[in-house]
């Protein structure tokens, strides 16, 4: 369990600076933002099919930034590549740059597992592990070592995620035994409970009615005060409800017919729901494609 | 249209196919039961009465009224232990390299996966064979019971492998993503997610396999179980097992000893059920639900 301890020159070092900042986090203003993720010309393949192609934004501190576009346009595989997620699938091929803080999210000495502890992620079906509540929560700071104080953790964890109320009183009881909205929330916490500076979210609310739906909004606009939140939704609503960027996907048809998807538009979500620059976003965001 | 809910000739004949569909179902479950109870039946009436501390507690003797079959029960419980010790980590511990580890685009891991496979299906006495020439012979071990073990555990470990990786595969991905997510690395997924996902589908495989291997003959009376063993079994000396001393009793010519042999059936009996019901409760005990 001793993956805390880093070489210098990791991703350690700035992450020892955001904590040093962590104080005076609020939502800064447009201008003043600062830069988390630097993507330059990131393709993605499976197989040698492509799946993404030359994708370029950057992702800034403390906004929640929504990827956008029809199904199969490569914005849940563009999202799963900040936490190297994607290197557990065979076959899959990552071209381009991420930098993180101004490091290459795919050098040669970077551990996806220290990437993994600064970059959470909450997936689409909620997927609590078949343990106790607090086992859930527990979980990330016991494999990584980080049990001083564990029952505080998850504590904090649980009131971050809005969950504490509903589960304070039952901890040990089973995860699977939490409706669907609470199973989301508590893998929110889950991942919270490890202090993560970025939380990636795959369609969080997609398997969720419209009440715990709400609630995992309203749960995003707090959290953005202290991490910096990307999510990819099918609903536009969400993305305009949530969402300080929004950046629009779609599928490009190559010369031999292969689809891969690739980044339309990229801006503040007012402009990109009211004034897109480009014909396809407006016809996705009006309705009339997707 | 009152007529329209009556249904067709059609209809009819569908609900005849079904009828005669159910009563197969039906005569296959009365096939097995019958025979099973038929002979448990019998096996119980001719052997109840020599179920008693002679069996248990007596060495085998020419005189069915003080012939037991002690050693023959403690060799047996002794193969049951050394096949737990022997099967259990090596079945588990393949089955995890296979699932976990494997990469089946090479070509000795698809090699070894098909291997495994065709090992289940071959003849017990051809494992018999392989313990004379390799384990008595070759290495010298000679006719002990450490032997026999070791061919019955090459006998099951394929069943117990092939068990394990079912019970593997069954865990979802999306409980391993979670995990990697949180920053644990695979050997951590792997022992704290997949393992304990996997618990009760490994027991219930491995105690079938043992309950299997217990019953076998042909492969001990090659590695030289012997018909005659009036003394307690040692992991290095001569040894006799249940079933064959069974074999041995009803080959013998005068009537009583088929109580004799009987009897010990329900011993042998009473064994196997001990270890299902272990497997029964272990499968409640770490019952998951997805």
């Amino acid at each position: 369990m001793a993956e805390t301890t880093n070489a210098p020159g990791t991703i350690a070092e700035v992450s020892l600076e955001n904590l040093v900042q962590r104080d005076d986090r609020r939502q800064p203003a447009r201008g003043a933002r600062q830069v988390v993720f630097d993507v330059k010309d990131l393709s993605v393949s499976y197989d040698g099919q492509p799946a993404l192609k030359d994708v370029s934004l950057e992702i800034y501190r403390n906004y929640v930034t929504a990827f956008i576009g029809p199904s199969g346009c490569g914005k849940s595989t563009f999202i799963r590549c900040f936490n190297h997620l994607n290197a557990l699938i065979p076959g899959a091929k990552i071209d381009g740059k991420i930098l993180y803080h101004d490091q290459d999210l795919y050098g040669a000495e970077v551990d996806a597992v220290e990437v993994r502890k600064r970059i959470g992620m909450v997936f689409q079906k909620p997927n609590p592990f078949p343990k106790s509540i607090y086992d859930n929560v527990a979980f990330g700071p016991r494999v990584l070592g980080m049990t001083d104080n564990l029952d505080d953790r998850v504590e904090k964890a649980l009131h971050q995620a809005a969950l504490w109320d509903e589960v304070g009183h039952r901890l040990k009881k089973s995860a699977l035994s939490l409706s669907g909205g609470q199973q989301q929330r508590l893998c929110i916490a889950r991942c919270l409970a490890v202090e993560p500076e970025v939380i990636l979210m795959d369609e969080p609310a997609s398997a969720l009615d419209p009440i715990a739906t709400t609630r995992i909004e309203d749960l995003m606009h707090q959290l953005k005060e202290e991490y910096t939140i990307v999510v990819v939704t099918h609903n536009m609503q969400q993305a305009a409800r949530v969402a300080d960027m929004t950046a629009f996907f779609s599928i490009e048809r190559g010369e031999e017919g292969e689809r891969s998807g690739i980044l339309v538009e990229y801006d503040s979500t007012d402009k990109i729901f009211t004034q897109p620059s480009d014909k396809r976003t407006e016809d996705y965001v009006t309705g009339r494609f997707g | 249209m009152p007529g329209a809910l009556g249904g067709g000739g059609t209809r009819r004949s569908g609900y005849l196919s079904g009828l005669v569909f159910h009563g197969f179902l039906l005569f296959s479950l009365a096939i097995g039961i019958v025979t099973l109870g038929a002979l448990l039946v019998t096996v119980f009436l001719e052997g109840w009465r020599f179920v008693d501390a002679v069996l248990l507690f007596e060495p085998p003797s020419a005189d069915p009224a003080i012939a037991g079959a002690e050693p023959a029960i403690l060799a047996t419980i002794f193969l049951g232990v050394l096949l737990i010790v022997l099967t259990v980590p090596i079945g588990v511990g393949t089955a995890v390299y296979l699932e976990e580890y494997a990469d089946r685009e090479r070509w000795y891991n698809r090699w070894l996966e098909i291997n495994i496979q065709n090992l289940a299906a071959v003849p017990s006495i051809v494992y018999g064979i392989l313990g004379l020439a390799f384990l008595v012979r070759g290495l010298g071990l000679g006719r002990v019971l450490l032997a026999g073990a070791l061919i019955l555990t090459l006998l099951v470990l394929p069943t117990v492998i092939i068990a394990a990786r079912e019970a593997i595969r069954a865990v979802p991905g999306s409980i391993r993503e979670g995990a990697y997510a949180l920053g644990a690395t695979k050997w951590q997924v792997v022992w704290r997610q997949v393992l304990p996902g996997a618990a009760p589908g490994i027991a219930t495989g491995s105690i079938l396999a043992l309950s299997r291997a217990l019953g076998e003959t042909a492969p001990l009376l090659l590695v030289g179980a012997l018909t005659y063993v009036s003394f307690n079994p040692t992991l290095l000396g001569d040894f006799t097992a249940l079933p064959v001393q069974i074999f041995q009793y009803i080959t013998r010519p005068q009537e009583e000893f088929r109580g004799v042999a009987a009897g010990a059936i329900i011993v042998l009996l009473v064994i196997l059920l001990m270890l299902n019901s272990v497997a029964i409760w272990v499968r409640n005990r770490y019952q998951r639900k997805w």
